[in-house]
């Protein structure tokens, strides 16, 4: 199965861009972290011995998605946290909220480590809808 | 660039380029470039686009600048300079970057090359078990909340009470180590969350430490040189580094709480990634405090990092002494005292990817890994550039692009035939650090000396580095 993201030449400079893509909501936003972790690491290297749960709510999808992936590299950091397999689930209510569930592990000699993201940033970033969902992501590295 | 943005600019000297407020609707004030015709040629389109965006901040003072090394950012470029006035203006993360207080650490040694070199392989793998590189790096000091916000307030200062440095450390460090007016209640609990493992730290992307020699027979400025106490042939060490994930969290949170403020204050701005807030406001005030919250870190983060190399470099050499001849930020915005139409007046200047040069203060240049580095001293007419310059090479080329031109471990290889040795963590991240993605970054100091900015002392060249 081809991989629902890939890295963008021509946006940026000194950092890296990613475009991530879904049929619906939930799979749009699994990619995209997979993405995120991707850049951090080589995910087949990042075993799924923990687990983890993140709720969110947020006024819009694009804040949504934002957070979600700054939550990422927070845990990252915080808790020394890398997650290879994502489970997303995207609903509205008066708001738009995420359920996810993670697995990965904590960071070890045994990972072969990439770029630590630094910051989710909002240059250039955008989340739409065409045929399917696709997200433009700008990663501070 | 293209040749039709090219025309748009009037020559000021051999190496100012200007944009007239004219070019874009809403400039309060001209956009300067700084660089040789083709420095200017080479630099991205963005970076022009992003550049006129900071000269309609409200409050911008002269000219929003460009140092010879810039290339496009989020927000304003990299390599910009904008000084704003405290009383009308504005202050804005994305004036200061993500990585606050990203700067660098030179210590000059009492060795040579040839004492070094036939040890760098030793002295290159202990340094780094010694010195976490790499994504989520922790490192050897712990430490509770309490302490962190000690950290926080305190700066390299802190270090120095802990036996991590010298009182010689803190007078050659910018602001002696510690930016006052630091308030930990303004920093969340996700940054302190982030950082608090992080003390002594690299990270990774472009940051580095680094085992450099004075190049032979390039020493420009021997009398400057022999104040810094650099002589050819010195080994020196290079550190290259910031305020980590927790000075990350700083300029993420303040990002979100300004994207609200300018509603309230009325603001708008070209980028999201340009929202800020008036200096005076609430808001604004609360992000200076946190601010400097980051950069205290980041220089103890600095000042822990040089510990570490002290005690890697006596394991090896035993009688090895380290001495700092400076350290410098690179991404901050400060309150400092300009000219401004013939009259002293106070600013507040952002800097991001540009080193403060105050007229004879040493200023600390990160080349690529693979060619080498620079130290230069500030002037007298850096006040044109509100006391700044350049801060490295600059990228010419994407990660992606570099990852696709060479392998992390054929780099690896290539550069140790060349007398380089280098360790890492991550090749991918190693390739993407490769030499050709980079300006010339002897064309760009050679820019900013033409313009009268900074000079010169001496040419450092790479033999080990550890690369995050």
């Amino acid at each position: 199965m081809p991989k629902g993201w890939k890295l963008l030449e021509g946006v940026v400079m000194a950092d890296l861009a990613f475009e991530a893509n879904g049929k619906d909501l939930n799979t749009l936003f699994e990619n995209s972290a997979l993405a995120v972790g991707s850049i951090m690491a080589d995910l087949k290297s990042v075993t799924p011995a923990l687990s983890k749960d993140i709720s969110l709510e947020k006024e819009d999808v694009e804040r949504l998605l934002y957070e979600f992936l700054s939550e990422l590299v927070y845990l990252k950091d915080a808790e020394q946290l890398l997650f290879s397999e994502i489970k997303a689930t995207v609903s509205k209510n008066n708001g738009w909220l995420l359920h996810a569930h993670l697995k990965g592990d904590k960071i070890n000699p045994k990972m072969r480590l990439g770029t630590d993201v630094k910051a989710i940033t909002l240059h250039k970033y955008e989340v739409k809808k065409g045929k399917a969902w696709t997200a433009r992501v700008v990663v501070d590295v | 660039m293209n040749d039709e943005l090219l025309r748009k600019f009037t020559r000021v000297s051999d190496v100012i380029w200007e944009l007239p407020v004219s070019f874009k609707k809403g400039m309060l004030v001209p956009a300067r470039i700084y660089g040789t015709e083709s420095i200017l040629k080479d630099m991205d389109d963005t970076v022009v686009e992003q550049l006129t965006n900071v000269a309609c901040l409200p409050g911008i003072q002269k000219h929003a600048l460009c140092m010879a090394d810039g290339h496009s950012g989020y927000g304003f470029p990299i390599g910009g300079v904008a000084a704003f006035d405290p009383e009308k203006g504005i202050i804005s993360p994305g004036g200061i970057g993500f990585d606050i207080n990203c700067g660098m650490r030179l210590l000059k040694t009492n060795l040579t090359v040839e004492e070094v070199q036939p040890k760098i392989k030793e002295l290159v793998d202990l340094l780094f078990k010694m010195v976490p590189s790499g994504v989520g790096g922790q490192g050897f000091v712990t430490l509770n909340s309490a302490q962190m916000k000690d950290v926080m307030r305190l700066g390299a200062k802190w270090c120095v009470g802990r036996g991590y440095g010298t009182e010689h450390d803190l007078e050659h460090i910018e602001e002696n180590g510690v930016i006052p007016g630091a308030d930990p209640s303004k920093v969340t609990q996700k940054a302190l969350g982030r950082g608090i493992h992080q003390l002594g730290t690299l990270g990774s992307g472009n940051h580095y430490l680094e085992i450099q020699a004075v190049r032979k027979g390039e020493i420009f400025d021997k009398a400057a040189a022999k104040e810094m106490g650099i002589k050819e042939g010195q080994i020196c060490v290079m550190v290259h580094c910031g305020s980590r994930g927790f000075g990350h969290q700083i300029a993420s949170d303040y990002l979100g709480i300004f994207t609200e403020a300018m509603k309230k204050h009325k603001i708008t701005v070209k980028d999201p990634e340009l929202a800020c807030a008036p200096f005076t406001s609430p808001e604004g005030q609360d992000y200076f405090k946190a601010m400097a919250c980051a950069a205290n870190m980041a220089f103890a983060n600095r000042q822990v990092i040089v510990h570490q190399i002290r005690e890697a470099f006596r394991h090896v050499f035993k009688d090895a002494k380290l001495e700092t001849v400076y350290d410098v930020a690179h991404n901050i915005a400060k309150l400092e005292t300009h000219l401004v139409g013939g009259k002293k007046k106070e600013l507040l200047v952002h800097r991001k990817g540009a080193t403060r040069c105050f007229k004879g203060q040493p200023v600390i240049i990160g080349g690529s890994m693979e060619t080498g580095s620079y130290l230069l001293v500030g002037t007298e007419k850096s006040g044109e550039t509100f006391g700044s310059t350049m801060h490295g090479a600059g990228r010419t080329m994407s990660r992606t692009k570099a990852k696709a031109a060479i392998s992390g471990k054929k780099l690896q290889k290539d550069m140790e035939k060349r007398g380089i040795y280098v360790k890492t963590g991550s090749f991918s991240g190693l390739a993407e650090e490769a030499g050709f993605a980079y300006k010339d970054v002897s064309e760009v100091a050679k820019a900013m000396d033409i313009a009268g900015i900074s000079k010169p002392v001496a040419a450092l060249r790479p033999i080990g580095n550890i690369k995050g």
